[in-house]
């Protein structure tokens, strides 16, 4: 009998007027399983997100995570039931520290005291305590990315979402989150949606491709990143005879 | 922002130091015509904290402050006309500015309006409870035995007596006193609530509303209870306010009370509790001193002052000054 899955969507669509942005998606990772979602840009990726996360109502379709249906649910509520989201763009509270993100995270399921300590262990496993006091509106785009994370996991997710995290990244920084996310794998699901390649093929052992809204292909790196409708839908040719 | 919030304790200390001197030698050093006139800037600076706290700490930009003001002052006319006395009043008109608060606020909230919008709601809620309140000049309108007067309004309204002693009535330097212990006590129980827990999520929903609910916080609950507490600190005003002018009428509710109450947060500043206290003494004071001229209508020189106070100290007064003083003190100390 199969792994049951952590959170899986069926027929998730969501339309805006005309345009249909997630179509019928059926989608399922398991409970500590490093997934990436890939695919051109508009393919529907951060729309996905954002219905798992209650940011938008889904059309159509069902969102079940840990055996409970989430569709309906409000933002706030789903981020309690575990699931966690970094943003494509940062979205941190530009104003304060990187400490004070990280510990606003926290504090929503501890005390002031615990708050500080899983603060200081979220600093030291991102590895930017360094950059602890610092206020993040005065921040590089990648250190951005990187107490968003911080901030992310200081939640205690069982599910993280992430939109695009080494985008912005040094070479350092990229390789530094790739260590994270292996060593995250296992103790939580993380979904991952990002363009570079290399960065993918670090950290990425399941594949799934979506193209206009709809699941293309799902695979290992090497089977998917060898397919060649999925390299032509890379280069921006038609997918003809689409799976 | 937070951070500069964490380390100003000794700074609200002091404020609460120099309000607790005000309260106790102003009615000692000052003639009763100039303690009636601060007993006015006391409670319009209580009626300023209200704007204060659910703008500048929750992110909450209210066009109609002066609603929650107008029910507080009429429910303490009406309650304490009919109960002949004033302590149980003051605690109703507390409740229904703060009742009043909690119902609008759960349709805007949990109606998912924007915040452009929110402003235009409070403006319009606060118009019809200005126009509803002028409609009831007729006998019909009489709630126990007080006539709501329409436009005429209410009046002979009860002075404030010591809390549960009805034959009490305040002298006006004691009823300066209780009034300014009634705003020391409300600055002090804000600036406890700011450095809360609540208090930073607050302050989180201010700067991002959206990574707030992201990180699992019901922002619609906390906006709302924030906009409550606004609306019962300024219904307390407004009964003050009633009690000290003994005299209610629909201009309460009036557009030019919460552009007052807007421009005073605006002038003293946008992110503090004392600040906008600043501000409501500043330009009541000079608008009092300008209207006892007759060469130059008072509006216009207010205006000008305004507009050069928006352009010059876009921060407003008070952070202008800290800012000033904390920028010297560190070159000295370099």
């Amino acid at each position: 009998m199969s792994e049951p899955a952590l959170l899986a969507t069926s027929g998730l669509t969501m339309r805006f007027g005309g345009v249909v942005a997630v179509d019928q998606v059926d989608f399922a990772v398991k409970a500590g399983e490093l997934r990436c979602l890939i695919g051109p840009n508009g393919a529907g990726k951060s729309t996905f997100f954002k219905c798992l996360t209650g940011q938008l109502r889904p059309t159509a379709g069902s969102v079940v995570f840990a055996d409970q249906e989430l569709r309906g649910a409000t933002t706030h509520e789903i981020v309690r039931k575990g699931i966690g989201i970094k943003t494509q763009v940062p979205n941190l509270f530009d104003g304060l520290p990187a400490r004070e993100n990280i510990a606003l995270s926290a504090l929503q399921n501890h005390s002031k005291k615990r708050s500080e300590e899983i603060t200081d262990q979220m600093l030291e496993l991102i590895a930017i305590t360094a950059l602890a006091n610092r206020d993040v509106g005065h921040l590089a785009h990648g250190e951005r990315q990187l107490v968003e994370l911080a901030m992310v996991l200081a939640g205690q997710p069982r599910l993280v979402l992430l939109d695009e995290p080494a985008a912005g990244m040094t070479a350092e920084e990229r390789g530094r989150l790739a260590n994270v996310l292996r060593e995250l794998a296992g103790d939580m699901s993380l979904i991952v949606v990002e363009h570079d390649m290399q960065f993918i093929r670090d950290i990425a052992t399941e594949i799934t491709v979506l193209h206009r809204g709809r699941v293309f292909l799902e695979g290992d790196v090497a089977e998917i990143m060898a397919h060649r409708e999925v390299q032509e839908i890379y280069l921006g040719k038609e997918a003809n005879g689409a799976a | 922002m937070l951070r500069a919030i964490s380390k100003d304790w000794l700074g609200a200390g002091f404020v609460t130091v120099i309000g607790l001197a005000i309260l106790f030698f102003v009615p000692v050093l000052f003639d009763l015509f100039e303690v009636l006139q601060m007993t006015k800037y006391v409670v319009l600076a209580l009626f300023v904290l209200s704007l204060a706290y659910i703008w500048g700490f929750g992110g909450i930009l209210s066009f109609g402050q002066a609603g929650f003001f107008g029910l507080g002052g009429y429910a303490f006319a009406v309650s304490s006309i009919n109960m002949g006395q004033t302590t149980v009043p003051f605690l109703i008109a507390i409740a229904v500015a703060a009742l009043f608060a909690a119902a609008l606020g759960y349709f805007m909230f949990y109606g998912r309006l924007s915040d452009v919008y929110l402003g235009v709601v409070t403006l319009v809620v606060t118009l019809i409870l200005w126009k509803l309140i002028n409609h009831t000049a007729g006998p019909e309108y009489v709630i126990g035995t007080a006539r709501l007067g329409g436009f005429n309004g209410i009046p002979s309204i009860p002075i404030m007596t010591l809390p549960w002693q009805p034959d009490q009535e305040m002298e006006p330097s004691h009823m300066f006193q209780y009034f300014m212990a009634i705003l020391i006590g409300v600055y002090v129980l804000l600036h406890i609530l700011i450095k809360s827990k609540f208090g930073r999520i607050a302050i989180s929903i201010r700067e991002n509303e959206v990574r707030t609910g992201l990180l699992g916080y019901d922002v619609r609950l906390y906006k709302l209870a924030i906009f409550t507490i606004g609306g019962a600190i300024g219904g307390a005003a407004g009964a003050m306010w009633a009690t000290y002018q003994t005299f209610v009428d629909p201009n309460i509710f009036s557009l030019e009370w919460s552009a007052l109450c807007l421009i005073w947060v605006m002038a003293g500043g946008v992110g503090t509790l004392f600040g906008p206290m600043v501000g409501v003494l500043a330009l009541e004071y000079l608008s009092f001193q300008l209207g006892q001229t007759d060469f130059i209508n008072n509006l216009i020189i207010m205006g000008v002052i305004l507009i050069f106070l928006v352009l010059l100290l876009p921060k407003g007064l008070f952070p202008t000054f800290r800012d000033f003083v904390t920028k010297h003190w560190n070159r000295r100390h370099e």
